[in-house]
């Protein structure tokens, strides 16, 4: 058996890594996944197999193998030593990307404070799928939520071609703010399904995303201690010039969370000008300004959701889309900015902060909580581990929403309980 | 063969660390780099390692320094030499993963495994001191039997150690070694062939450790030449599976005889609790492990021929 370092040298080929061919392609959202990380110059990938993931690895160990992408692959042995190798190959300036699901986000979960707290610009995609207990390999997003106070930015994707597009722009707003971003895609329903992808050219991407320049070189003549033991106050260095305790350092790493939303908004706004697409920046919205009810969703199921849009305006309910694509850091601004007057919104979860609500739901009140006008927010609970949800479930929960609203039968409750789309029990 | 007179000059730690008085890592760690002509990217898990390296915002050592999780240790080491690798800078460093016992033999061992089933390019050190030191001295999977530890504070360990160097032999890696802080010079020999083999590379170092091990700091190397004289560490190296006597152990099995382990148990607390049958079970353990690696040296005998 042949290991990575025992294989040959490098061929001419691989040298010069053939260009994946531009166009239309009719692929799933995982082949998009491979195909931005191939396109965005990786350098380095470790990655463990887990459904839904699975084949974003496997075609980038092709991609690898066959020498068409001149990077290292590596075969880790857990998603723990997946994040490991990012993180140590990173530090010393290689462009890094992993990939994972569910119990493999969990279990790279010290390494994901890690990444982040060492300011590394790896790229992730997570491939929602549910937390175990009990098993399912199907599709929702407490994955991913459950990591957002990892540090990390996470973005949120529509359909396949945003996959692909956010890769790309997930490498660029990684290594311009030094944070780890998470690309998160809805498995199965993204991830295995085709769908026309439209792939740019290889040269136009490695064009649009500048070299990883990592913020503390590896050099004998200057060698340094990167993430020693750091105390709660700041204290002197050798030459006496006093530097940040552990409080400062955290605060760094916020502020640089808080400081990216010009930063992934500008990125997007040029990827639109040389590709002709947008990922909608920070949050992207259908049928919006004059709405009188807003559904406030992350992921696949906003296509669901302009559906259920399209069917309530049928019947005459204002109805309008709001979809969040940055999740982390959270856009309150921007949100209180778009919602200020609107005095109805539902927000539909595909996952939960157990003995709360969903994780959208807690931070749009939050954010709206410095809102004069008096909004009502109902918080929606549908797709755990993969339950089907179908545009007229969300068309029906609004109606019942906005028509309870209209009759003045918004009761305390429906404010402050998780309520559930499609649940049996 | 290296005489002290041979050393480099050159030192890369700095006078002073926060290690405890009559620690034996310093001893190590400084013959190390001396034997990687400082010429190393180290990664250290949370270990009495990163104490002794400093806080932030200063360093005891001067060569580059990653630290990193408890069972992250072997991860990221692939993950800076393949990072290397993609870069075409491999070969201007020597990549050294130094993890305590605990870090090794049971926290980390699966990430450890993981790159060495990979023969990722790096070296390995894994500093002994027979249990979890840096967070009080609980027992690990690397205590032996009958030691009293914070966590078998009464009866002693009742299981047997991990015998790590031959799980590592197991793995089929290029290069696997012993060596004690007490023989620097042995050490030295060892991570500078090390140094010029590729793949992945295990030292099994035996520090001893006076507050864990409960004897007078000033006994550091005494003890640690104790353990190797009475035979309950044997100093030995595996090159493609042939294994060689290095150093005292090798003098020993070539004319001398091993001394009583009483010699050792008696100067440490921690093996207070040892009964007379106990002891002479201990012997006998080590008597037989002593005869099978000295029968497996074939260089041994041929040097008796």
């Amino acid at each position: 058996m042949k290991t990575i370092l025992e294989k040959g040298p490098k061929t001419e080929t691989q040298k010069n890594p053939k260009s994946y061919p531009s166009g239309t392609h009719i692929i799933t959202g995982n082949q998009a996944t491979a195909i931005g990380a191939y396109l965005s110059g990786v350098q380095v990938v470790a990655a463990y197999p887990i459904t839904p993931q699975s084949p974003v690895v496997e075609e980038l160990a092709r991609f690898i193998e066959s020498g068409e992408l001149n990077a290292e692959f590596v075969h880790v042995e857990s998603e723990h030593s997946a994040m490991s190798v990012c993180i140590g190959a990173s530090i010393v300036g290689a462009r890094v990307f992993t990939a994972t699901s569910a119990n493999g986000l969990a279990y790279m979960c010290e390494q994901l404070h890690w990444a982040s707290g060492s300011r590394l610009p790896i790229v992730m995609a997570c491939v929602n799928r549910a937390m175990a207990a009990p098993w399912s390999v199907q599709n929702d997003q407490q994955d991913s939520m459950s990591q957002r106070d990892a540090g990390w930015i996470q973005l949120f994707c529509r359909n396949n071609q945003e996959i692909l597009d956010t890769v790309i722009q997930a490498f660029k707003i990684a290594e311009k703010v030094y944070l780890p971003v998470m690309v998160c895609y809805d498995g199965y329903i993204l991830s295995h399904t085709v769908m026309p992808v439209e792939v740019p050219n290889a040269k136009d991407v490695q064009d649009f995303i500048p070299p990883y320049v990592p913020h503390t070189p590896i050099d004998l003549k200057k060698p340094v201690n990167i993430n020693p033991v750091t105390l709660p106050d700041p204290r002197q260095n050798a030459d006496g010039i006093v530097c940040h305790g552990y409080l400062e350092h955290k605060y760094l790493h916020h502020t640089a969370l808080r400081e990216s939303f010009p930063v992934i908004e500008e990125i997007d706004n040029e990827f639109k000008e040389r590709f002709g697409r947008s990922c909608g920046g920070l949050c992207s919205t259908y049928k919006f300004d004059d709405a009188k009810i807003v559904v406030v969703c992350a992921g696949s199921i906003s296509l669901l959701s302009s559906i259920a849009i399209d069917m309530l305006r049928e019947v005459g309910i204002p109805a309008g889309l709001l979809t969040l694509r940055t999740y982390r850091p959270f856009p309150n601004e921007k949100l209180l900015q778009l919602l200020h007057d609107k005095k109805l919104i539902v927000t539909i979860d595909k996952s939960l902060s157990y003995g709360y609500q969903g994780p959208i739901c807690v931070d749009l009140k939050s954010a709206l909580f410095e809102s004069s006008s008096d909004t009502l927010l109902i918080g929606y609970i549908a797709g755990l581990g993969g339950r089907d949800v179908k545009p007229y479930e969300i068309a029906e929960a609004v109606y019942e929403t906005w028509d309870k609203y209209n009759k003045g039968k918004i009761v305390k409750r429906d404010l402050t309980e998780a309520k559930w789309i499609n649940c049996k029990y | 063969m290296t005489t002290i007179l041979d050393l480099p000059v050159e030192e890369y730690m700095l006078p002073g660390n926060r290690s405890c008085a009559g620690c034996g890592l310093g001893i190590g760690l400084r013959y190390i780099l001396k034997a990687l002509d400082g010429k190393c990217i180290m990664v250290v898990p949370a270990s009495c390692l990163t104490v002794l390296g400093g806080m932030y915002p200063v360093s005891s050592v001067r060569v580059p320094w990653i630290n990193s999780v408890f069972p992250g240790t072997a991860a990221v080491a692939s993950g800076v030499s393949i990072g290397l690798k993609a870069l075409n800078k491999e070969n201007d460093y020597t990549v050294l993963a130094m993890a305590g016992d605990g870090g090794t033999v049971d926290i980390g061992i699966q990430g450890l495994s993981g790159a060495s089933e990979r023969n990722q390019n790096f070296l390995y050190i894994c500093y002994d001191n027979e249990a979890y030191m840096n967070t009080g001295t609980q027992r690990s999977g690397a205590t032996p039997r009958g030691v009293k530890t914070t966590t078998t504070p009464l009866e002693g360990k009742r299981h047997n150690p991990k015998d790590m160097p031959k799980i590592m032999e197991a793995h089929n890696i290029p290069y696997v070694a012993t060596a004690c802080v007490a023989y620097p010079i042995d050490l030295y020999d060892k991570v500078k062939k090390a140094k010029d083999i590729k793949g992945l590379r295990y030292i099994h170092l035996l520090v001893p450790c006076p507050s864990g091990w409960q004897y007078d700091p000033k006994d550091t190397v005494n003890i640690g030449q104790l353990a190797v004289e009475t035979g309950a560490f044997i100093l030995y190296e595996v090159e493609n599976g042939e294994l060689r006597l290095t150093g005292r152990s090798r003098r020993i099995a070539m004319g001398g005889k091993l001394k009583s382990i009483d010699e050792y148990l008696n100067l440490q607390n921690r093996f207070l609790k040892f009964t007379p049958e106990e002891i002479e079970e201990y012997q006998k353990e080590i008597n037989q492990r002593w005869e099978i690696l000295v029968k497996r040296d074939k260089s041994l005998q041929k040097e008796e021929n």
